[in-house]
């Protein structure tokens, strides 16, 4: 699967998360509604599923994107508009519900959902149709007004005009509403565009600013109790029995109930508040059948993970001999890096409403959620009570953080709040919600990995042979995803980026151990290239200190057949001032290709007394055409923020199977005083808008990692740096 | 049956004393723009102002604040900081998945008013009690230097 395929279609196919193939019947239709329909629904004026234009003259884009920070209420309408021309201050956004007809992934087949950076690369063209389609509709109601011919008529800032006659888009909704929907039509010459490529406000900056904007930890519904529920302390154990006779005193507890998901087991209590429920949460006590359940140390797994890596994997990738060239090569050169679990970790703990009415001809249940998965969702929670997917509604919330999590395979969290709702039968809407503690033992992880590379160098320095071995748990196999993604026994997301490595390199191996381990895993932001950047980009330094080379010439002299990387790559370098730091500081610089697109960032680092300091982060990002800078640019600074948490200190380690974090004190975040300064640049493009939400996750800790080596540091070979003897001040 | 002052108004609850105050806002007072992030005063989600003091309300019991004048965000906007602190937030960009932010609103609003024109390290000092996971700190430096100006 990989070898045959150009890296572009590879990293559709592994880490934008396609998927198609098991959906029922019913949710595998192509798009089905008319503009009709819609009129009906949303009157006056909505000429698709995505537009509506209301007569106080508001522009409401219907966004089929989970919004969880990474700015889809603001790039989805900005192509509308742009369409549209629309003014910027008209626009507002709401989430879709939903609708896999309506609202699929266009690059996931039949599936709504969002992941995979893909939700703008996925709309660009659908959402600018849907906005040119409303203009047409708009000119035309004008022109059988006026009785003017409409390509006489302008759009400009939400105003429709000919010569001295103008009309607000408000003012002619109701006429527009019954202008046929045209079956064709042009959109705009990239040269014309007013919206794309500005720095536009976000739609949804002053909610978020004021406390208003609503998530799904604020929604209360008329008599609902919220869910506080004890899991099991290892992954795997089952419920034997619980004692809910002390959780039963705590005044104000309704109800203690048990449940049992395909994830976990456990006893949630019930209450109208959440500290009552958590205080009779913790009075329970409860027995757990361990037979099954997993019970090894971090330390023990790694431990099995070196035996695995030193037997034969199963190829990922094969050019040329790596063995031979290694075994005829005249330098040798071998590193392994390891790699802990990472939680998620988002602010809003997971959470979800669940209102339920279980039996008879009208049984449905209805969901509150910061749904990023809703097609899978749907699904999960019918099979959990015994409904049709159609009958699972779901009300979209905005999302506090995800980073991966709330697009779980299992649909884990939305299962459970369910399955709570139906023990407790269905009498009022619960609310699940986790604490702190539970939502980082909870599981779900980054997996775990090992990785071990060797290179061979000729007698003139040249790099002749890559060898790559990755040892670690597959996310995909078990998942809807499994039959699309894992081919001849290779999880796509275990090897993306190293089985498509850039660099020219006549022999190259990459081999893949999935061991089954029962602690479960998933995607965790920007997913295989987690790991995989940290390796390749860290060896390939060690490869340059070896061969007495320059990091950054050794790479161009590598990517001849990669403009998109050098073009990142030389942008970062060159506004980073690379090689012209002042005495006492190093710079290290990784480049690396996720989700189609291309980041380098350059890491300026100094040393003192009390630590390491990160003076500046250069940062270069080749995205295509850029929608909206400044989201661009918000983006690039998250993901390094987020990847820097994991490079400092994340790690989630596992003691005889427990988890042995718990809570923000043992599991850090980067805070204010730790974030460095950051500069991000665009590189200007013409091609199609990729994905910004995760691409620069991956970059910041090789670039660190590599500037720890300029500084005259060892090489860092395993996350996190604060296990390696690094110390930042 | 406790008497709180929340927002410059009386306010009754039966919520049990040991009840911390961000539960009372948010599940009795349904005033839900303060957050719930860790239960432990490690993130600062929950940030309000105790008598115009920065406070972590998801460790404080009601039973300790009866006397005391308490701010949320829900009314912060109405002062003339506040006000400035959100207009800042907005020119600068700085929310992402915004569930940090009313606290890092809080926690700004209350280093403005006791500092009126903050060092990096009054910042650092004063905001790093607040995570944010989508690390929009460097926006929020930012964010904090234009309402002081605003202010000035």
């Amino acid at each position: 699967m990989i070898t045959n395929e150009s890296r572009r279609d590879f990293l559709k196919g592994s880490g934008a998360l396609l998927l198609g193939l098991h959906l029922p019947q019913a949710l595998a239709q192509g798009p089905g509604k008319t503009a009709e329909d819609h009129l009906v629904l949303h009157k006056p004026f909505a000429p698709n599923a995505f537009v509506r234009i209301a007569p106080d003259n508001t522009v409401t884009v219907i966004v089929k994107h989970l919004e969880m920070g990474q700015g889809t209420y603001t790039g989805l309408p900005t192509l509308v508009a742009e369409e549209l021309d629309a003014d910027w201050s008209q626009i507002r956004a709401e989430g879709a519900p939903a609708d896999a007809k309506l609202y699929n992934n266009l690059f996931w087949g039949a599936a709504q959902g969002t992941g995979g950076s893909t939700a703008l690369a996925n709309s660009y063209e659908q959402l600018r149709k849907a906005g040119a389609a409303a203009r047409a509709m708009l000119v035309a109601a004008a022109a059988e007004k006026w009785q003017v011919p409409a390509k006489e008529i302008t759009v400009s800032n939400g105003l429709v005009v000919y010569k001295n006659k103008k009309l607000s888009f408000g003012q002619l909704a109701s006429e527009a509403a019954k202008q046929p929907v045209p079956a064709e039509v042009q959109l705009k010459d990239p040269k014309d565009f007013k919206l794309i490529g500005k720095a536009l406000r976000r739609t949804d900056a002053h909610a978020k600013s004021t406390g208003t904007a609503r998530f799904t930890q604020d929604v209360k519904l008329p008599g609902m109790m919220t869910a506080v529920a004890l899991h099991p302390p290892r992954f795997g154990a089952k419920l034997k029995g619980f004692d809910a006779s002390k959780a039963k005193e705590v005044k104000g507890v309704v109800d203690v109930v048990s449940f049992s998901t395909p994830t976990r087991d456990g006893v949630a209590v019930l209450a109208k508040d959440y500290w009552t429920a958590k205080k009779g949460r913790d009075a329970l006590t409860a027995e757990w059948d361990e037979s099954n359940a997993f019970k090894l140390s971090s330390s023990e797994l790694m431990d099995q993970y070196k035996k695995l890596a030193a037997t034969q994997g199963v190829s990922a990738k094969k050019e040329g001999d790596a063995d031979k060239a290694l075994a005829g090569a005249a330098k040798v050169l071998e590193a392994a890096y390891e790699f802990p679990f990472l939680a998620h970790a988002s602010m809003e703990p997971m959470n979800c409403v669940v209102s339920l009415q279980p039996r008879g001809e009208s049984a449905n249940c209805e969901i509150w959620n910061g749904e990023q998965f809703q097609t899978i969702d749907q699904m999960a929670v019918a099979q959990t009570l015994g409904l049709k997917p159609e009958q699972v509604k779901l009300n979209q919330l905005y999302a506090g953080g995800s980073f991966g999590r709330r697009a779980n395979p299992a649909s884990d969290y939305l299962v459970e709040a369910a399955a709570i709702a139906k023990a407790a039968g269905g009498k009022y809407p619960v609310k699940l919600v986790w604490g702190r503690e539970d939502d980082m033992r909870a599981g779900w992880y980054r997996p775990m990995y090992y990785h071990v590379l060797k290179a061979g160098l000729d007698g003139e320095g040249n790099l002749v042979a890559w060898k790559h071995v990755i040892v670690g748990q597959s996310i995909l196999t078990g998942t809807a995803f499994e039959a699309m993604l894992v081919k001849d026994g290779v999880d796509g997301t275990s090897v993306e980026g190293a089985a498509n490595l850039p660099y020219a390199i006549p022999n190259l191996a990459v081999e893949l151990h999935s061991p089954k381990v029962g602690v479960p895993v998933q995607w965790w932001r920007s997913v295989g290239s987690t790991h995989t950047a940290f390796a390749t980009e860290c060896f390939l330094d060690e490869v340059a200190h070896a061969a007495g080379k320059d990091p950054y010439q050794l790479r161009r002299s590598l990517l001849s057949g990669h403009p998109r990387h050098l073009a990142a790559l030389d942008t970062a370098v060159k506004n980073a001032g690379w090689g012209k730091v002042k005495k006492g500081h190093a710079q290290g610089l990784a480049v690396h290709e996720s989700f189609n697109t291309v980041v380098a960032q350059v890491v300026e680092l100094s040393k003192n007394k009390s630590g390491l300091k990160i003076e500046k982060v250069t940062c270069a990002v080749n995205c295509g055409v850029v929608v909206n800078s400044n989201v661009v640019a918000m983006q690039m600074e998250s993901g390094i923020g987020y990847g820097l948490s994991a490079a400092l200190t994340g790690a989630i380690t596992l003691k005889d199977g427990m988890v042995e974090q718990s809570n923000f004190h043992d599991y850090q975040p980067v805070r204010m005083s730790q974030m460095p300064r950051i500069e991000v640049i665009i590189v200007r493009s013409s091609e199609k808008p990729t994905g910004v939400g995760e691409p620069s996750t991956p970059v910041i800790a090789p670039a660190l990692a590599n500037a720890i080596l300029a500084l005259g540091g060892k090489p860092m070979r395993a996350l996190p740096l604060s296990t390696q003897g690094v110390t930042f001040a | 049956m406790a008497t709180l002052n929340i927002n410059g108004k009386r306010v009754q609850t039966d919520a049990p004393d040991d009840t911390p105050l961000l539960w009372v806002l948010r599940d009795y007072l349904d005033m839900t723009g303060t957050k719930f992030g860790c239960g432990m005063a490690l993130c600062g989600a929950c940030t309000v102002h105790i008598d115009g003091k920065p406070a972590r309300s998801c460790v404080t019991p009601i039973a300790s604040i009866l006397k005391k004048k308490i701010t949320t965000i829900e009314s912060i906007g109405a002062t003339k900081a506040g006000k400035a602190v959100q207009a800042a937030w907005t020119a600068e960009s700085v929310p992402q998945c915004g569930y940090c932010q009313s606290g890092q609103v809080m926690a700004a609003t209350a280093l403005l008013a006791s500092k009126s024109n903050p060092t990096d390290a009054d910042i650092d000092a004063a905001m790093s009690g607040n995570i944010c996971r989508c690390a929009t700190y460097n926006r929020i430096r930012a964010a904090i230097k234009r309402a002081a100006k605003e202010l000035a």
